[in-house]
């Protein structure tokens, strides 16, 4: 049976549509992550789910149940909150009993319950606490806790890591994929945050303009973007998308001509693509290497430098004005306003028709 | 370096000296005469006797001053634990955004902004027993008229519905200031932890409100323990005293009897009991809270 299913999911806003037509289908004990920018319905999504924000039509099951008449309470699904929304003047172990009691669980269970949750997130010598007296991230561990000890069919996670410092985000985000293999539920993270949709999620939901995007796993997400938008949303730095003209060739892939006349071979099937319109073309860093005047298919005048230590990000010019993103070593002497040679290699390049429909490399066989 | 952090000192000091200087005329210097004055024999016109602790001795055994003590106390009790609870209903209904609930915080708000004069002018209107509203109300249903301000059984009830219309306002804005301040996240886990309408107001609400209730009781406390000007156009302390606050009874000593040294001495015993009691209350309140 399927955890969480929601089915042509809509909502409006007086005018303003914030869902329209929002269909997905979770497996039990996926780990999915709606990812999108501000503004793009994902938190929404969240809210609807849980029962805090109504919706215009469709419908939202879990484990086979309609639930989206049911009170926010009843419906099976704990939440984390993106401030935690502890109760200040309750303690570590009343915050997590709220909602046990309100449910009428008995003492014991109560007491067993908080007491494995506390234990699990290291948070045992907390349990007197109020939130005030903690730190951003020893309340985060409560707010998980609270959501821990309902032991819900679905957790909800509403960017969970976006109010911690970078150093703890890590390590929380480190626990959060331990936690998700410890407990029996499916879960739902919203971010904005990619790295941490790639590095916790079995799938990602991207979602922009009230709409999914795509939904797959991170990989795919990453190596056949459905659109363009997904293609630019997805990876750091982002993709370069270039207007391209498609080249007449005998061979079964496409091959393009950019703005400055360099030619690129792709592994894009030629058969899929649309006859018409302007196509664009998509080229991870990775795709684009800085190399020396003889393995070079263009030059391009360097604008900035960005050293990571292990490797190099060239943000460069072609000569017909296209920004583009090239990698180097990283110990590479490029500087910034010098000229490059840059090599294209078209293996993992993508294509994009007008309407922003991606078309990939055939998969390897 | 050092002249010119004395000078900046100096500069810093002009800047705030006239400021200084009016606090100083203005509170700290009759704080201080009074406690002074308290210890004399004094009249309105300067003729001063140091009589030492006489007028606090005088005092304790005043059984007009042990009366206006008690008038004070039942008016506080009578006022303060309904006002608070009203305010806090009102704040509650009428945290909303719409429209009808901006009107009605206007209107629950309007009383406040009338002196105490208009105030007491309405409740005669109302309270009178010849031709008053609720007289006239009661004449209609055949009943006698209620005689609330001159009953010595009925003043001080009288006086406190009075005060409890009039100070609405204020503590009502204070409860929605504080209403306010709870984020909606709040009330949204509270949802999802299955808390109902009365397990979320007890468990969430009531004590995210504390703090402002704590204010709300501690600045009635201090303004109904001074309450004055409705009993003076109201009742004029009568009958007999039954309606006599503290405040009024120094009014009287200083204003009508010359006896300034007394009545301060009065003042000063008001003010030990105001600080008192307050102090009283927020320690409770902070010792509760830290447990």
């Amino acid at each position: 049976m399927a955890s969480l299913e929601l089915i042509n999911i809509q909502k409006t806003y007086g005018a303003t549509a914030v869902l329209d037509d929002v269909s997905l289908r979770m497996e039990p004990r996926e780990f999915v992550a709606f990812l999108g920018p501000s503004g793009s319905g994902k938190s929404t999504l969240l809210r609807i789910i849980a029962g805090l924000e109504t919706l215009d039509s469709g419908e939202v099951r879990l484990e086979g149940r309609p639930i989206q008449q049911l009170a926010p309470g009843d419906r099976g699904v704990a939440m984390v909150f993106q401030h935690y929304a502890l109760y200040p003047h309750m303690t570590v172990w009343e915050n997590m009993a709220f909602g046990l009691r309100n449910a009428r669980m008995p003492k014991d269970e109560i007491a067993s319950r908080i007491a494995e949750a506390a234990r699990v997130l290291e948070i045992e010598e907390h349990l007197d606490k109020k939130p005030g007296q903690m730190s951003g991230g020893q309340r985060q561990r409560v707010a998980i806790g609270r959501a821990i000890v309902k032991q819900p069919k679905l957790f909800l996670l509403d960017e969970p890591l976006s109010n911690l410092d970078a150093a703890l985000r890590m390590r929380t985000r480190l626990e959060l994929a331990q936690l998700r293999h410890r407990v029996d539920a499916a879960v739902i993270m919203v971010t904005h945050d990619q790295a941490e949709a790639m590095t916790l999620a079995d799938r990602i939901v991207v979602i922009h303009d009230h709409k999914i995007q795509q939904a797959g796993p991170p990989m795919e997400i990453y190596s056949r973007p459905a659109n363009s938008f997904v293609a630019r949303f997805v990876g750091s730095p982002a993709m370069t998308l270039a207007p391209v003209q498609l080249l007449p060739a005998e061979s079964p892939f496409a091959s393009v001509r950019l703005g400055d006349g360099s030619e690129v071979e792709t592994r894009v099937p030629r058969s899929g693509l649309p006859a018409e319109g302007a196509l664009e073309l998509g080229l991870r860093p990775e795709s684009v290497r800085v190399a020396p005047a003889g393995a070079a298919s263009t030059v391009a005048r360097v604008e900035l430098v960005e050293r990571l230590g292990d490797r190099t990000f060239v943000y460069a010019r072609l000569s017909d004005g296209l920004s583009i993103t090239a990698e180097d070593e990283g110990n590479s002497r490029v500087r910034m306003g010098e000229t490059v040679g840059l090599r294209i290699d078209g293996t993992d390049a993508h294509l994009f028709a007008p309407d922003g429909a991606g078309y990939h490399a055939a998969p390897a066989a | 370096m050092s002249i010119g952090g004395r000078r900046a000192q100096l500069e810093g000091l002009a800047f705030v000296a006239p400021f200084l200087l009016l606090y100083a005329v203005i509170l700290i210097y009759p704080l201080v005469a009074g406690v002074v004055i308290s210890f004399h024999r004094a009249d309105l016109f300067g003729a001063r006797t140091f009589v030492g602790l006489e007028n606090y001795g005088r005092l304790i055994g005043d059984p007009v001053f042990h009366q206006a003590l008690i008038n004070t106390f039942k008016l506080t009790i009578l006022i303060v634990p309904p006002l608070t609870a009203i305010t806090l209903v009102l704040a509650l209904a009428l945290n909303k955004r719409s429209r009808s609930a901006a009107f009605f915080r206007g209107l629950f708000f309007s009383s406040s902004v009338l002196s105490v004069t208009i105030v007491t002018l309405i409740w005669r209107f109302i309270l009178t027993p010849d031709a008053g509203l609720v007289a006239e109300v009661l004449e209609a249903v055949g009943r006698e008229p209620i005689p609330f301000l001159s009953d010595p059984d009925l003043t001080i009830p009288a006086l406190a519905v009075t005060t409890v219309w009039w100070s609405l306002g204020l503590p009502m804005m204070l409860f929605l200031a504080g209403l306010q301040q709870i984020p909606e996240e709040i009330y949204e886990a509270a949802a999802l932890d299955r808390a109902g309408r009365w397990t979320t107001f007890w468990r969430v609400t009531l004590p995210s409100l504390r703090r402002t209730m704590l204010l709300v009781i501690m600045l009635q406390t201090a303004a109904q323990l001074q309450l004055f000007g409705q009993a003076q156009l109201l009742t004029a302390g009568g009958p007999s005293g039954a309606s006599r606050p503290v405040v009024l009874l120094i009014y009287e000593m200083s204003f009508a009897r010359w006896e300034l040294g007394y009545a301060t001495a009065a003042a000063e015993v008001l003010f030990m009991l105001v600080l008192t009691v307050t102090l009283i209350q927020y320690m409770t309140a902070s010792r509760r809270w830290e447990g």
